[in-house]
């Protein structure tokens, strides 16, 4: 307990580091992933390949891997320098806009074949269909598995701390430095995460149980 | 579903789609061009810097990283499947004083991320316990109960997809509850699970890159270590190249094998009364993402 009090300090902008980076890298990887999955679902074949390509070279890529190249390999292209976080950021949201798309493809999926041929019939559209026929149908369907990506992203934003980006899984190093226990101190980051992605688990029970559709 | 989104492209729309099709090529393009100029100004193709790949000993150096790194998702395949079917069969035990356990361990490593873990094993236990761990062993225990508690839900997930009727009638013939299990409904469960089961190890290998943040020596150590060499112009970008193209054929080699067991499974007769909703698509996606 003493290694939780002591350094509370250390651990609060620890925790913060990972909530910011979490928070950034959600909204981005959300927008990405639903313009891949648009272009994924679109009647444009170009468009199509794109995303399949990225999607699938994505998904099969360690984000370790993705980070390297964010972290060493980048600066050494000399376009533009930004900090850690900001590369952080771009690295975590490359890698997590794939699996969103997958998820959000897939929950078009589940929306009736019916819905879409009803709503072309009406002369909706592929725009119109999408946005307002068949998208706010697979949102209740996408949202579980969504909430289990984002519960990923906040996990992943650990890897981004080995690459010294300043967050919850850093602070084992500091804790060495001031001599106390690291496997204690890494134990009450375990806990953190817990009490992080405890009420994200509970959320998405809740909206399966509530948003399952009786089809 | 995707071709119902829009009607068949009429002579207006044909026009619109191509050069929304064009449009989108250029802009790739341009970025991957863009990239690729950056990699030609800043001298990342100049022979200079892809002289080390013509060293033996530097040959032989990436090839034993590449063993170990197989070595290590061996041990950690193999062992989390292992704890994935203990933990399975304590959760689907009828006796609550064995399955509360078992959950509580499974939603604990699961919440847990799972470099915390094997930070826990490298720098946390030598200090407080006296007990070293090799960077070897972190990696491989830290994927091991990870992957292990994912697998152990997705080895429930899959009994628990199974008609009741089936169980059902092997009590009505007199079958004891392991009798049941094993001859019964492990079976099937593994034929509708064997896909997500791979996808998994696909995880479980991409997680093995891992260990290049406690100094395993795997390909992305390798790739550190010759990328700051002066002697071969710091070659960073090309040792990177190489070692992501062999990370990710490897992945997409296992990834293709869940995919042409998906389509087996799916192709099955047996299978059609099991998962006719073709859930297994939607199972495939999440558990790739639960890394």
């Amino acid at each position: 307990m003493d290694v939780l009090l002591d350094n509370l300090p250390l651990f609060g902008s620890g925790f913060l580091g990972t909530i910011k980076l979490f928070v950034v890298a959600a909204i981005g990887s959300l927008i990405g992933g639903t313009i891949l999955a648009a272009m994924r679902v679109s009647p444009v074949p170009a468009l199509r390949a794109v995303g399949t390509v990225y999607v699938n070279t994505l998904r099969n890529t360690p984000l370790t891997l993705v980070l390297f190249f964010f972290a060493f390999a980048y600066p050494a292209l000399k376009i533009a320098d930004l900090s850690f976080f900001t590369l952080a950021c771009i690295g975590l949201i490359v890698y997590t806009s794939a699996f969103v798309c997958e998820v959000v493809r897939s929950g078009i999926n589940t929306v009736p074949v019916g819905q879409a041929e009803a709503s072309r019939a009406l002369g909706f559209t592929f725009n119109q269909t999408l946005t307002q026929i068949v998208m706010p149908q697979a949102l209740r369907a996408v949202v579980p598995p969504l909430t289990s990506i984002m519960i990923a992203l906040l996990k992943n934003t650990t890897i981004a701390n080995g690459f010294s980006v300043i967050e919850a899984g850093g602070i084992y190093a500091s804790l060495s430095e001031r001599g106390y226990s690291v496997m204690v101190g890494l134990l009450w980051v375990a806990v953190g995460f817990l009490v992080l992605v405890t009420p994200l688990t509970l959320l998405q029970r809740n909206l399966e149980n509530r948003w399952s559709v009786a089809r | 579903m995707t071709a119902v989104l829009y009607d068949t492209p009429g002579p207006k729309a044909r026009v619109r789609n191509a050069s929304l099709g064009v449009v989108g090529t250029i802009l790739v393009v341009a970025v991957v061009a863009f990239v690729v100029y950056r990699f030609v100004a800043t001298g990342q193709f100049s022979p200079r810097k892809w002289e080390w790949i013509q060293y033996v000993e530097i040959q032989k150096t990436v090839l034993a990283a590449l063993s170990s790194l197989l070595q290590a998702f061996a041990m950690g395949a193999v062992l989390a499947l292992l704890l994935g079917s203990v933990l399975a069969a304590c959760r689907l035990s009828d006796h609550r004083w064995i399955s509360r356990p078992a959950t509580a361990v499974v939603e604990f490593f699961r919440a847990v991320p799972l470099l915390v873990m094997i930070f826990l094993f490298y720098y946390g236990l030598p200090p407080a316990t006296g007990i070293t761990v090799s960077a070897f062993w972190a990696v491989v225990l830290g994927l091991t109960l990870y992957n292990g508690s994912v697998l152990a839900e997705i080895f429930r997930a899959g009994v628990a997809s199974l008609p009741r009727g089936q169980s059902e009638a092997a009590y009505a013939l007199g079958m004891r509850k392991t009798q049941v299990m094993s001859f019964v409904l492990l079976p099937q469960a593994i034929r509708v699970m064997l896909p997500t089961i791979v996808s998994q190890l696909v995880v479980l290998l991409k997680d093995t890159a891992l260990g290049f943040l406690i100094g395993f020596q795997e390909l992305l150590f390798v790739a550190r270590t010759l990328g700051s060499q002066g002697q071969f112009n710091f070659p960073i970008i090309p040792v990177a190249i190489v070692v992501a193209i062999l990370y990710i054929a490897m992945c997409l080699l296992l990834s293709a094998l869940a995919k042409y067991l998906e389509q087996r499974t799916r192709r099955s007769p047996k299978r059609a009364d099991i998962d006719p909703a073709g859930k297994a698509d939607n199972e495939v996606t999440i558990s790739q993402a639960t890394d």
